[in-house]
């Protein structure tokens, strides 16, 4: 299979590896996939005071194009505001990274790891809140 | 680019240039019909011909007149299986075979269940093997055939096949063993094992793709109702002019596999016990799939915790090597070896096979651990699943919302 340079580069020097503190209030974590199935993705997005996405971070267990995947959507969603975050569409991801057809589902895990951690955050923020 | 170093030979090996070299008059000077008995065109390719039949027994300690050629391991067990069935099949319908066998057992197990024989699929132990109180238990009276494999294609283990042998034997049932992945790495003797027909492929032997061969048992005699019609070649059970090239490409790799086994198997032991030393020094969570002392010399299959199988291979780039993770294949589904094992389906999908053979060198051997060693922990430090085992978490306690 042919793999694009961009995927390739994704694959090779991921951009923001790592972790963020799942407790704080202004950190939302997304765990998509399963062990499984052969991928799992972790996203974790921070805001600031304005309410847009200062960091991001990820780990992925899974293909190059898993990876490829969420190493392209933790650039893409800082600077975005939650709702900006989650308009991106996996179909996005698949262009930009070339994925071949049996990959797409790489990209759709990714829209969904980004959903998930916006929604975590949402739910946080709701809570404290209420409280 | 450099190719990448070649670690798949279970998949295929590279034919021989000393194979090849006996091939080339075969398709040129010696192009005769093996079968044409009127003129030497035709008796210098039979000639050949049976010389290979010849080299091919020798290696199995059997008579050249119970070595049939065929196009393949696929095509050698198709016709063992619905050759027995069909001639047997009306007193005796009942099939033996496993869960681990090539896809070209399985599937050929399944047309004949949907012809209406009865086939039992033996389970097998966490190390791979059969459990020989399972196949005495399935074996009845309307048991025409058995059939397991000797060395699996993708864990390498090897199956007790002299145990099995005697089983059958004692029990008036005829065996059949596909030795795709077993001729010319481990010693065969059909008498002393028991064996009434084996499946040999030429490609896995350094022989060339498009030949194989099938050995069935002349006392007491295995009667098989042939799958091709024709001319009545090869004693009638497979018709059709044999490419004598071919032949005797697999009699000459037969040939050069008895003289060279145990300098190979002692050579390619010694590649693996360096690989999995060099890699067990820098690596935790490593597992061998199948059993550690019944398996083939140079045969690896190893679970990496934590990284997933393809995105391994995407990073070894420089190996060619498989992967039992799903995504290799169109399906999702990881192997059906492993999962037979009992093999947890994330610990499947973190599986590489490396296999080493004739061509491999030390260098390679140590080239490829480095790099493997390398790749495995830059891909666990990036793995949410890795991090999580690191913490003591549980993979099981967590609700995974499976796609």
């Amino acid at each position: 299979m042919a793999y694009s340079n961009m995927l390739i580069d994704h694959y090779e020097h991921p951009r923001n590896v790592g972790g963020l503190d799942k407790d704080s209030p202004n950190v939302g974590t997304g765990l998509v996939g399963a062990p499984a199935c052969g991928d799992v993705m972790k996203l974790q997005i921070e805001v600031g005071e304005d309410g847009t996405i200062t960091d991001a971070k990820f780990k992925t267990f899974g293909c190059g194009s898993a990876i490829a995947s969420s190493s392209l959507v933790t650039e893409w969603v800082k600077g975005k505001t939650l709702d900006e975050a989650k308009s991106i569409r996996n179909t996005e991801i698949a262009q930009h990274l070339s994925l071949p057809p049996v990959k797409i589902h790489c990209s759709m895990l990714a829209e969904d790891a980004i959903k998930a951690a916006v929604k975590d955050l949402q739910d946080k923020k709701a809570k404290g809140a209420a409280a | 680019m450099t190719k990448p170093i070649y670690l798949d030979y279970q998949a295929t090996t590279p034919c021989d240039p000393r194979v090849v070299e006996k091939m080339l008059p075969y398709f040129t000077e010696h192009f005769g019909n093996p079968h044409s008995r009127s003129h030497v065109y035709g008796w210098d390719a039979e000639d050949a011909v049976e010389d290979a039949r010849a080299k091919v027994a020798s290696i199995l300690k059997v008579s050249p007149k119970e070595i049939i050629f065929t196009s393949g391991a696929t095509e050698s067990n198709n016709l063992a299986l619905k050759g027995v069935m069909g001639f047997y099949g009306k007193e005796k319908p009942h099939l033996i075979t496993c869960v681990t066998e090539h896809k070209c057992v399985l599937d050929t197990a399944r047309h004949l269940e949907q012809q209406g024989y009865e086939v039992t699929y033996l389970p097998v132990k966490p190390n791979g093997l059969i459990d020989l109180d399972e196949l005495k238990a399935a074996i009845t009276d309307k048991t025409a055939l058995v059939s397991i494999m000797i060395a699996n294609n993708e864990i390498g283990v090897i199956q007790p096949i002299a145990e099995i042998g005697q089983i059958c034997r004692e029990r008036g049932v005829f065996f059949h063993t596909d030795a795709a992945q077993a001729v010319g790495k481990i010693p065969l003797d059909m008498d002393a094992m028991n064996i009434d027909l084996l499946s040999v492929s030429g490609h896995k032997v350094y022989g060339p793709k498009g030949v194989g061969a099938l050995y069935v048992r002349r006392k007491p005699r295995v009667r098989l109702q042939a799958l091709i019609n024709g001319g009545g070649q090869e004693r009638g059970m497979r018709s059709g002019t044999l490419s004598p090239a071919l032949c005797v490409g697999l009699g000459e790799a037969c040939a050069l596999a008895e003289k060279e086994m145990d300098f190979e198997g002692k050579r390619q032991k010694e590649f693996a016990d360096l690989f999995t030393s060099m890699v067990r020094d820098e690596l935790a969570e490593v597992v061998l799939n199948g059993d550690e002392k019944h398996r083939l010399a140079g045969s690896l299959n190893l679970s990496f915790a934590g990284v997933e199988g393809e995105g391994l291979m995407m990073g070894i780039n420089n190996l060619a090597v498989s992967s039992g993770s799903a995504c290799t294949s169109a399906s999702l589904e990881p192997s059906y070896v492993l999962r037979a094992l009992g093999v947890d389906e994330e610990m499947a999908h973190t599986s590489l096979r490396i296999s080493f053979g004739r061509f491999t060198t030390e260098d390679e051997v140590r080239t490829a651990a480095t790099k493997i060693i390398q790749e495995v922990k830059r891909l666990r430090e990036m793995s949410p699943l890795w991090e999580m085992m690191q913490e003591g978490i549980d993979l099981k306690s967590i609700q995974w919302a499976e796609h």
